[in-house]
This record gives structure tokens, C-alpha cells and sequence, in this order.
């Protein structure tokens, strides 16, 4: 009897706790891969398509699904690494053995060489470049990520990647440096 | 809170943690007056000079501007202009470097004072207790004031802060060793000091302000009370002497027992911060109007033979300082901006003071010692105790190390002051401040570049989402476009149907291509009536085509075929260029020498099918012409000849039929048989083109003797290679040719069965192998050589003259049906089109003698048209091919020659 009433009260707690885990299930079902999200943030939202994506969200994607974390060059070795933690996995160097710290670029348009063909600015993934037909374009700075996809499309190569300029607000220390005075 | 202000009034002064006590070396510059220096040569005003964003530039290069003029304007949030320190010329606007430790260069204007010193118009405020809040605001942001303790905030913003003030603090603690620009200041000018304080309690309203001087400023201390004594809400307190409580968040912490949150500023506790030197340049602005343009600079270092306080104008160049109150530099100098706990080494002294800019010190090497090679931490702690901030210095310097920036946040580096207290008491000699700085500006970057990754994604979303509801757009147009129109479309396709029916039940007619050959065969009749179509109407179409039905019925019954011209474009144009032929033809058997003209005027009504078509035509017509006298049957086979593409080139074949035929007369061998079963192929019928070209040559060799060899010289270099390759074989020919003169002795009758009978031979095989090119190319070589074989021999047979006349007519057609070969198929055709256009010429010069002089006007006038239009479509392979059917056949060439030689 005792063994009856052990059974009946397993039972029925079972029932209770499977229930309260189905509802559970329903009520708090998690849309998409919480971790492509994450993922996401870590990328540098450049959009640039160097890992083999379009974009930087189906690499997020990706990479939940499995593919390696080194093939955003720029991200460089930070990003990476990041990556590592989160996938808990081990960092690597960039698949295309692209620098560790990549120079930061903008794109910049020799405006007086622009012939207006507007290739450039359908390649751009962030609408950073402003211009119309046959008319001179020229990019916004801030809104640049220098993927360099507008380099490619312009028929004339008006576009150069410049390195973003040193000012005193993003100018840092060099500890390791040899002190430079100038002669006057 | 009462509490609280008895206590300030009191006296009462807490203590911030940590501290350190570096030695004075005050005593170096405070005891002289604030010295007064020449003009300097030159002036580098930076436009900017504080934290925030640009003025807008207002003067232009080469202009003069008076003392004080404004050289920009406020522009965006957090500006401040910058004014003339002296009057002068601008001799520059350019990047030059700044007052900053990596002397990143900065837009500054570059003044050339001109020694007059003269002042722009002065607007001094006439009662300044009577300014309101705004007034004086603005006053003190047109004047460009800054904050002149070392951080260079804005002074109108902090005046115009919205927070309610409580306490009101002045900062003249300056702690820094070696400083004493504020200290001097306070003695000479206490009363203007405290003018300015006034006037920020005129602006904020504080319950009470709060004088902070360290105690090792007694006079400055006895000043100041002394003009402070009539305003009882000034409160100079005297605080103890330890670094850094010149701090903003220490010297609250020190007058006020109260700490600014981390991440925050005083303002959120009710306290605002201003320096000595910052109320000074108020009550300058507000009492004088007086624009910032000069500070107090305190040159000092044991490498100063004057050390003291002088008053520099900004952008005055540090060397100039130096310079002024004595600088003998000891090897690798170094000269600091700032004090020696927290100034920074300039990598020049050609470097305009600025607003911020308070201490210029040039010590030697045994008073600031540079620093030694860094040790390893061993864990002492001494900084820790001594960090005013309280953070764990050594911590923060293993994860600045080790990059590890989430914990150095977690840590709170960024309410590190950079005061250096840590980094002064260390015994390994790290540079902790320096790494604490760089951590700095790797966080400050990374948070810059999170927030561009995020609006970079935003962006990116946007413009995908953006691109997707354009493309959906665009295919939704193209789905309700078709349905929207059907019913009009429909009924304008009726209508057009309706009309064509109509037009050929009164025309008779079936298309416009066929109207338009009608049409041409109207003007042939009529003469000169050439209208362009779009103003005729219907009616007069269908009439003239009446006439033209009418006129060829006249002329010939053969026309049939003209008529029932299928409605197909293409097949209409070249049936209709047959009949026109098949008329000139027939008109030319009444004996109507001029048709060959019409048909050529009729030629060209539409476009290069008509143009080919035209060519046929016009061969024809000669042959037929030829033909009378001979044999009518050759005609037959024109008339069946198909109105399609392709079968045009079948017709060619039938052509070179016939000519055979005409040839086979005098030889009655019958090998028309087997070209009858020649195939309809495209590429089969340019082999056997090529075939009754190396016929044709024969037979024109049998009649060219001498004058080979000139002929083919004039044809070579029409256009090309393809025309030089030509030209190579033509003189093979040619050659073997003559030879073949000189051996005219021997009579071989049964050679020219076998010359008919190899031909027949090699025509087998070539219509039997496969339609490739390149074979057809050798084949066509094959066929060359062999026909010149046959040449020869014909000439020894000396046959009469008369086929041969035919045969020179029948080279005339060949080339040009090979043209029309080449039309259809370009790359066939471009090595044989060389060697007929050869081959014709020497025809030509046959006919002249021979025939009337039109024809081979004609001819020769229609030869250089078709070739040059083939002969750029032509590709490399081509050439190729070409090159080797010309090596085959200079080959054989000369093979014949060594013969002939042998023979002789």
C-alpha cells in the first residue's frame, strides 16, 4: 500500500512539474539564436563582406551555425578574441592573416575627378556616400566604415581608403616610443 | 545642512584620501611681480584652445586686426572665440602644432604683431551689478573665456549651468610644485579677483562661496581676505598643502565634505568649481571688456636665470618665454607644459601658450630626473595609499597591461585624475599615468567605434529594408501594369490586325517588306520619284504596286515568285533581290543592255540582306546575259533557287553548276551530279563555293597568260593580312602560270579529263567532310593548288577562246556569291573572299577585252564594298586559318615551279 501511495505521489508531482516545464516552454520560447545577437554586437558592423557574407548579421548567423570567428579582418585580433570568450572557443589568428590591429580607413572621393556614375554609392552598405547622377559625390566621414566596397564599383578609381586622421582627441601615448624632439 | 555651513564658516576643512607631498620649489617665481614681456615676433593663436568644438574663422590671410578683435565666431555648442593678443597682420591660417603632448599640428593664425599694441573698440560694462543672468553670460562667451586651471571647460557653460548652485568654490589651492601664476595674481590683483567672484554670485546665485588656498600661500591668503571682507558670503579657507587637493573632486571633498559621484560632475551635488585666474579674466571681460588674450605663466626651472610670473600673450611661443627670462638649456633640455606632477615634456618650444597653459618649466636634469627603466611591480601597495581617488592603481595597471578594458572599467579608471601621485610614490618607477592614459583612450575609442557599429547597422538595415520595398514596388508595378492595360492593348491589336487584313485585300499584298520591294520596282519603272515611305499613303502604294505587277508582267513571266514572296523579312528581301534579277535577266534576253543600272538603284531598300541580294542579282543578270548565247538551261537552276538564307547559298552552288556545266559543253563530262547532291548546309555550301572557286580560277588561268602577274600585284592589299595572304597565293599563281606558258610544247589532251575528273574528286571529298571551318579553309588551299595544276594544263591543250570568255564571265558571279556566303557566314568566306577578289580582277581585265565596258564596272566597283565589310567581323582564328591555306598553297606554288624548272 505505502508503495501505492509512493507512486501515486511521484506521479502526480511529475504530472505538476511536466506541466509547469510545458508551459514554460510555450511562455517563455526565446525568438531567433540569443547568440547570433550577441555575436552581432561584437562585429564591427562594417558590413563589408570580407568573411564571405553579406553583412555582418548572416556571419553573426554563421558563426552560431559553426564557421570559424577569424575571418573578420576588421575586427583585427580584438574582435576575435571577444568572439573566442563568448564562443568559448579558442582564438586564432585572422584567417587571412591580415594584420592583427588594422589601420582604421575612410573612403575618400578625388571630387574633381568624379564622373558622377553613382556606382559608388549603391555599393556602399551604410548609404555613406551622398551624390547624384552626374554630379560629384563625396562621403560622409562619420557614417564611412571603410569596407572599401566602393573602391571596386568606380570606373574612374577616384575613390582612395585614407587612414582615419590622428587628432588630438583619438592621439594616444606611445609608451614604447623613442622621444622625438623636434630641431629648431 | 545648517550644520554643514556653520562649519564651512567655521573653518572647518576635511581631508580626501591619499596625497602626496612632492617637494615646493614654490619659492623659485612667487617672490617677483608678474613681469610684463616685449612683443614677440609672432603670435600662433590655435582655434582651438578648449574642450569643445571650433569658432568659426572670421578673418582671412593678410588681414590686419587690432588687439582684442575677434578672430572667430561661436559657432556650434561648447565654442569659444579666440582674439588678436596684439594688433598685427595675419600672415597665415595653417595647421601648426599645438600645445599638446603629441603636437598634433591644429589650425592657428598666425600673427605678425605690429608693435602699436592698439586696442580694438572697448565695450566695458557701465554698471556691472546691474547685468542680468543672460548679459553676463554672453559677455563672458564672447570674451572666450575658458577654464584657466588646466582643463579648458567653457566658462559660459558652467555660468549658465541649470542646476541650482549651493556652494560656489574657488579654486586657488594650486597645488602643483613650482606654480605660483595664481598665487602672484592673488597678491596684485585680489580686489579684481574677487570682483570676479561677485560677479558669478551675480550670474548663480550661490547660498555661498568658498575661497580654497593652500597654506603655503600666506599673502595670497591675507589679500584675498582682505578684499573678500565686505561680502560676507565669501569664505576664504585655508587648506592644508598636500598634492593633489587642487583637484576639483578633492578640493570639494576638502571645503565640503561632500564627493561628486562617479561619472558625474559637481554641478549634480550643487557645487560649481571655478579657478582664480578664470574670475580674474571675467571681471576683465565684464569691468574692462577686455576680451581673454593674456595670461599668467609661471617660467621656472633651474634652467631659468629669472624664474617668476609674466604675462604672456596667447599664442606667444614658448621659446619666447624662455628666451625673456633667461634659458641656458643643458644638454637633451627637456621644457614642460604644465607642472612637474601632471604637465607633459613638449616635443618643441615652437609652440604658441594657450588658455589652459598656467607653468612653463625648464628644469635641469638633477631637479626633475628623467625617469628610470621600469621595474617590476612588487606589490607594495604605496599606491594605492597614495591615490586621492582611492581606485587600486596597481590593479588597474595589470589589466591596462593585459588589455583587459571591461575590468578597468569595472575598476573605475576613468575616475583616475591623472595626478600622478601613484606613479610619484612608486618605487619600481612605473609610469602608471601613462598607462592609465592609453587604457583611456583605447576605451573612449572603443566606445566611439561601438557606437558607429551601431548606427553603421542601423544604416545598413535601413538601406536593405529600403532596397527590399523597391524591388517589391517594382514588381508589384510590373503585375498591375499588364492587367490594367489588357483590355486597351487588345484592342489596339485588333485594330492593327484589322488594318493589315484590310491593306492586303486591296494590295494584294501580305507585308511592308514586300510593299517596299514593290515599291522599288515602281521607281525602276518610273524613274526618279523617291519619297520616303512615311508620307505615302496606303492607296498610293497599293497602286503603285498595281504598276509594278503590271510592268514586270510586261517585262517577263518569270516574275511569279516575286509575288508570293514570303511575308518573313529576311526570305521577302532576298526573293525579291532574285526576281529582280531574274527581270534584269530576262530583259537583258530582249536585249536591254541598261537593266544592270535599275537593278542596282533598286538595290539598296532596306538594309545588307538587300545589299547581298543586290550582288546576286546583279551576277546573275551578267551570267544570263552570258548564257543567251549558249545554253538557257543554266537559268533553271537560278529560278528554282530558294528565297531562303540558306538556300541562297545553295543557289551558289547551283551556280557553280551551272558553270560547270557551261564548261562541260566543250568537255561533255557530266559532274554535276554529284554536287546536286551537295548538302543544303550552310557550311557545306561555303566548302563548294570554295570549290567553283578553284574552278573558276582554272578556267582563268587558261585564258590569263602574261598578264597574271600584273593583275594579281594590283589586287594584293586591298584591305588586310586576309588580303596579303590573297595576294601570296595570286603570285604563286601567277607564276606558275607563266611558267606554264613557257611550256606550251607539250600537247596532253587526256590531262584534261583527269584535271575534270579530279576536280569532281575533290569536291566529294570536301562536301563529304565535316562542316568544320578549318577544313573547309584547307580544302579550299587544296582546291586552289589543284585548280592551278589544272590551269596549266589547260593552256598546253590550247583550247578556244570562247568557253573561256564564258568562264571569265562566270569568275565575275563566283566572287560575289561568295559574298554572299560570306554574309551568312562570315569567317567561312574571309579566306575565299581574298582570293576571289584577286581572281576577279583578272577577270575583269579578260571581260574588258571581251565584253562591254559596264559590266566590269560594275563588277569591279562591287568587289571592294562586300569584302571590307566581312573583313573587319574577321577574328584571329581566322587568320590563322588563312596563313596556313596560304603556306599550303605557296607551298604547292613552289613545288610547281621546281617542276616547271625540272621540265625546261
Amino acid at each position: 500500500m505505502t508503495l501505492f501511495y509512493a507512486l501515486i505521489a511521484l506521479g502526480s508531482l511529475a504530472l505538476i512539474f511536466g506541466l509547469i516545464l510545458g508551459f514554460a516552454a510555450v511562455r517563455f520560447r526565446v525568438e531567433g539564436n540569443p547568440i547570433v545577437e550577441q555575436i552581432d554586437t561584437i562585429l564591427p558592423q562594417t558590413q563589408c563582406g570580407q568573411c564571405g557574407y553579406p553583412g555582418c548579421k548572416p556571419y553573426a548567423e554563421a558563426i552560431a551555425n559553426g564557421d570559424e570567428i577569424n575571418k573578420c579582418p576588421p575586427g583585427g585580433e580584438a574582435t576575435v578574441k571577444k568572439l573566442a570568450d563568448l564562443m568559448g572557443v579558442e582564438a586564432k589568428p585572422l584567417a587571412g592573416g591580415e594584420q592583427a590591429d588594422p589601420i582604421k580607413t575612410v573612403a575618400y572621393i578625388r571630387e574633381d575627378e568624379c564622373i558622377g556614375c553613382t556606382k559608388c554609392i549603391q555599393a556602399c552598405p551604410v548609404d555613406a556616400i551622398v551624390g547624384a547622377t552626374r554630379q560629384m559625390h563625396t562621403v560622409l566621414i562619420d557614417e564611412c566604415t571603410g569596407c572599401d566596397l566602393c573602391v571596386e564599383p568606380c570606373p574612374v578609381d577616384c575613390i582612395d581608403m585614407l587612414p582615419v586622421a590622428e587628432t588630438k582627441q583619438n592621439w594616444k601615448w606611445q609608451l614604447d616610443a623613442i622621444p622625438v624632439t623636434q630641431i629648431d | 545642512m545648517e550644520k554643514l555651513l556653520e562649519q564651512i564658516k567655521k573653518g572647518t576643512v576635511w581631508a580626501f584620501p591619499g596625497g602626496v607631498h612632492p617637494p615646493q620649489q614654490k619659492t623659485l617665481s612667487n617672490s617677483a611681480q608678474i613681469a610684463r614681456l616685449p612683443l614677440p615676433d609672432k603670435l600662433v593663436v590655435p582655434l582651438k584652445q578648449h574642450i569643445g568644438a571650433n569658432g568659426k574663422l572670421i578673418v582671412e590671410k593678410g588681414q590686419h586686426v587690432l588687439k582684442g578683435q575677434p578672430l572667430t565666431a561661436p559657432a556650434a555648442n561648447w565654442s569659444v572665440p579666440v582674439h588678436a593678443p596684439t594688433s598685427g597682420t595675419i600672415t597665415d591660417i595653417a595647421p601648426m602644432p599645438s600645445a599638446h603632448p603629441s603636437a598634433l599640428p591644429e589650425l592657428s593664425i598666425i600673427i605678425e604683431p605690429d608693435g602699436n599694441d592698439e586696442w580694438c573698440n572697448l565695450n566695458p560694462a557701465i554698471n556691472p551689478a546691474k547685468l542680468s543672468h543672460d548679459e553676463l553670460v554672453d559677455i563672458i562667451h564672447q570674451a572666450g573665456i575658458s577654464g584657466m586651471g588646466g582643463a579648458g571647460f567653457p566658462t559660459y557653460v558652467k555660468a549658465d549651468i541649470k542646476q541650482p548652485i549651493e556652494f560656489l568654490i574657488v579654486n586657488a589651492v594650486e597645488c602643483e610644485p613650482y606654480i605660483t601664476a595664481d598665487d602672484v595674481l592673488m597678491r596684485e590683483h585680489a580686489k579684481q579677483v574677487v570682483q570676479g567672484i561677485e560677479l558669478m554670485q551675480q550670474i548663480l546665485n550661490p547660498t555661498l562661496c568658498i575661497v580654497g588656498i593652500e597654506d603655503n600661500k600666506p599673502e595670497a591668503i591675507a589679500a584675498m581676505t582682505q578684499a573678500a571682507e565686505h561680502n560676507a558670503n565669501i569664505v576664504i579657507q585655508t587648506v592644508p598643502t598636500v598634492y593633489p587637493s587642487g583637484g576639483e573632486k578633492q578640493l570639494i571633498k576638502l571645503l565640503t565634505n561632500r564627493e561628486v559621484p562617479s561619472s558625474g560632475i559637481p554641478a549634480d551635488i550643487g557645487i560649481l568649481v571655478h579657478n582664480t585666474g578664470t574670475l580674474f579674466a571675467v571681471q576683465q571681460a565684464v569691468y574692462e571688456g577686455k576680451p581673454l588674450i593674456e595670461r599668467v605663466i609661471t617660467v621656472t626651472g633651474n634652467t631659468i636665470h629669472k624664474p617668476g610670473n609674466v604675462w604672456a600673450l596667447l599664442g606667444t611661443e614658448i621659446k619666447h618665454l624662455l628666451d625673456c627670462q633667461g634659458f641656458s638649456p643643458v644638454p637633451q633640455q627637456r621644457v614642460v607644459m604644465g607642472g612637474p606632477m601632471m604637465g607633459f615634456t613638449l616635443p618643441t618650444v615652437r609652440i604658441g601658450v594657450v588658455k589652459t597653459t598656467n607653468c612653463i618649466l625648464a628644469p635641469d636634469h638633477k631637479e626633475l630626473a628623467e625617469p628610470g627603466p621600469e621595474k617590476a611591480c612588487i606589490r607594495c601597495s604605496a599606491c594605492a595609499d597614495a591615490c586621492p581617488a582611492s581606485l587600486l592603481p596597481q590593479q588597474l595597471q595589470w589589466f591596462a597591461k593585459s588589455k583587459e578594458y571591461d575590468k578597468l572599467q569595472e575598476h573605475n579608471l576613468f575616475d583616475c585624475i591623472e595626478c600622478g601621485a601613484c606613479a610619484y610614490v612608486c618605487p619600481s618607477e612605473i609610469p602608471l599615468v601613462q598607462y592609465y592614459r592609453v587604457a583611456k583612450v583605447e576605451i573612449k575609442e572603443q566606445q566611439a567605434e561601438k557606437i558607429k557599429a551601431d548606427r553603421a547597422k542601423e544604416r545598413f538595415d535601413a538601406r536593405k529594408e529600403r532596397l527590399e520595398r523597391e524591388q517589391e514596388e517594382r514588381q508589384n508595378r510590373h503585375k498591375r501594369k499588364p492587367a490594367a492595360k489588357s483590355d486597351d492593348e487588345k484592342q489596339k491589336v485588333a485594330d492593327a490586325l484589322a488594318r493589315v487584313k484590310n491593306k492586303s485585300d486591296n494590295g494584294g499584298e501580305k507585308s511592308a517588306v514586300a510593299a517596299a520591294i514593290a515599291r522599288a520596282k515602281a521607281k525602276k519603272q518610273q524613274g526618279e520619284e523617291l519619297e520616303p515611305d512615311n508620307t505615302e499613303v496606303a492607296k498610293e502604294r497599293a497602286l503603285r504596286k498595281e504598276q509594278a505587277r503590271k510592268y514586270k508582267e510586261q517585262k517577263s513571266q518569270t516574275d511569279d515568285s516575286g509575288d508570293t514572296a514570303p511575308v518573313d523579312d529576311k526570305k521577302s528581301a532576298v526573293a525579291a533581290a532574285i526576281a529582280r534579277a531574274k527581270a534584269k535577266k530576262a530583259a537583258q534576253a530582249q536585249g536591254d543592255q541598261t537593266n544592270t543600272d535599275d537593278a542596282n538603284t533598286a538595290a539598296p531598300v532596306d538594309d545588307k540582306k538587300a545589299a547581298v541580294a543586290a550582288a546576286i542579282a546583279r551576277a546573275k543578270a551578267k551570267k544570263a546575259a552570258q548564257a543567251q548565247n549558249e545554253q538557257v538551261n543554266t537559268d533553271d537552276a537560278d529560278t528554282a533557287a530558294p528565297a531562303d538564307d540558306k538556300k541562297a547559298a545553295v543557289a551558289a552552288i547551283a551556280r557553280a553548276k551551272a558553270k560547270k556545266a557551261a564548261q562541260a559543253q566543250d568537255e561533255q563530262v557530266n559532274t554535276d551530279d554529284a554536287d546536286t547532291a551537295a548538302p543544303v548546309d550552310d557550311k557545306k555550301a561555303a566548302v563548294a563555293a570554295a570549290i567553283a572557286r578553284a574552278k573558276a580560277k582554272k578556267a582563268a588561268k587558261a585564258q590569263d597568260e602574261q598578264t597574271n602577274t600584273d593583275d594579281a600585284d594590283t589586287t594584293a592589299p586591298v584591305d588586310d593580312k586576309k588580303a596579303a595572304v590573297a595576294a601570296a597565293i595570286a603570285r604563286a599563281k601567277a607564276k606558275k602560270a607563266a611558267k606554264a606558258a613557257e611550256q606550251t610544247d607539250q600537247p596532253n589532251e587526256p590531262s584534261i579529263n583527269e584535271k575534270s575528273t579530279d576536280n569532281v574528286k575533290s569536291e566529294e571529298s570536301q562536301t563529304d567532310s565535316p562542316a568544320d571551318n578549318k577544313k573547309a579553309a584547307v580544302a579550299a588551299a587544296i582546291a586552289r593548288a589543284k585548280a592551278k595544276k589544272a590551269a596549266k594544263e589547260a593552256q598546253q591543250t590550247e583550247q578556244s577562246i570562247e568557253p573561256n570568255i564564258d568562264e571569265s564571265q562566270a569568275d565575275n558571279v563566283k566572287p560575289e556569291e561568295s559574298q554572299t556566303d560570306s554574309v551568312t557566314d562570315n569567317k567561312k568566306a574571309a579566306v575565299a573572299d581574298a582570293i576571289t577578289r584577286a581572281k576577279a580582277k583578272k577577270a575583269a581585265k579578260e571581260a574588258q577585252q571581251t565584253q562591254s565596258n559596264e559590266d566590269t564596272e560594275q563588277v569591279t566597283a562591287a568587289e571592294p564594298e562586300t569584302p571590307s565589310e566581312t573583313s573587319p567581323e574577321q577574328t584571329a582564328a581566322q587568320k590563322k586559318k588563312a596563313a596556313v591555306a596560304a603556306a599550303i598553297a605557296r607551298a604547292k606554288a613552289k613545288k610547281l615551279q621546281k617542276e616547271g624548272n625540272d621540265q625546261s
